[in-house]
């Protein structure tokens, strides 16, 4: 499981029967102080998460058993939303949370 | 299984119903002198380790679903050993319970 901030939503109509009204997310990989790190990447996500958010996302064939359809073709998909990620004794908190 | 530092851990209010109860562990991987290797991950903890600690952890599904949950639970990486020191061949030590 990696922590990833929401930075988009990739709109797709034409996709596999099984992914439909599954939301499509683009991500930004963060480190533990929830700073940008590495390349974005395409989730899925059933938990609705907004631009902004700092979501913690699955890959692999766990990825899919994360959607309510759990036979389908995804590899990387939203867990959970984070509310707070403590490092080293420091609290780092999502945009937008007090 | 990969060498990694726990520097601390994420709270999430919505989130899967299998991450009920768990504790997650954000985990630095590190090398054999304890410095740090690329991006952290998150993994769920099977052996109470805490911030600090050296430990060991998997970054594969059928691992962590074994240890921590059901066969149908999305958990993919799992912290499953606290590592009390590594010894390499050339006499060097790493020691495990140096917490930061």
């Amino acid at each position: 499981m990696e922590l990833a901030r929401v930075v988009g939503t990739i709109v797709s109509e034409q996709k596999y029967t099984g992914l439909q009204g599954v939301k499509l997310l683009l991500v930004q990989p963060v480190d533990a102080s929830l700073a940008p790190k590495g390349e974005p990447l395409v989730v899925a996500d059933r938990f609705s998460a907004g631009i902004g958010q700092v979501v913690w996302w699955v890959g692999g064939r766990e990825a899919a058993l994360a959607l309510t359809e759990t036979f389908v073709p995804v590899d990387a998909a939203v867990v959970a939303i984070a509310d707070d990620v403590y490092t080293g004794g420091k609290l780092a908190r999502p945009e937008g949370k007090t | 299984m990969i060498l990694c530092r726990i520097t601390g851990n994420a709270i999430a209010v919505e989130k899967h119903p299998c991450y009920e109860g768990k504790i997650v562990l954000v985990c630095q991987p590190i090398d054999t002198a304890g410095k740090d290797l690329g991006r952290v991950f998150l993994a769920v903890d099977a052996v109470r380790a805490g911030e600090g600690d050296t430990v060991l952890a998997s970054r594969e599904g059928n691992t962590a679903r074994q240890l921590t949950g059901k066969d149908s639970d999305p958990i993919h990486s799992v912290v499953l050993a606290v590592v009390d020191r590594v010894e390499m061949n050339d006499g060097t030590v790493l020691d495990g319970a140096t917490r930061r």
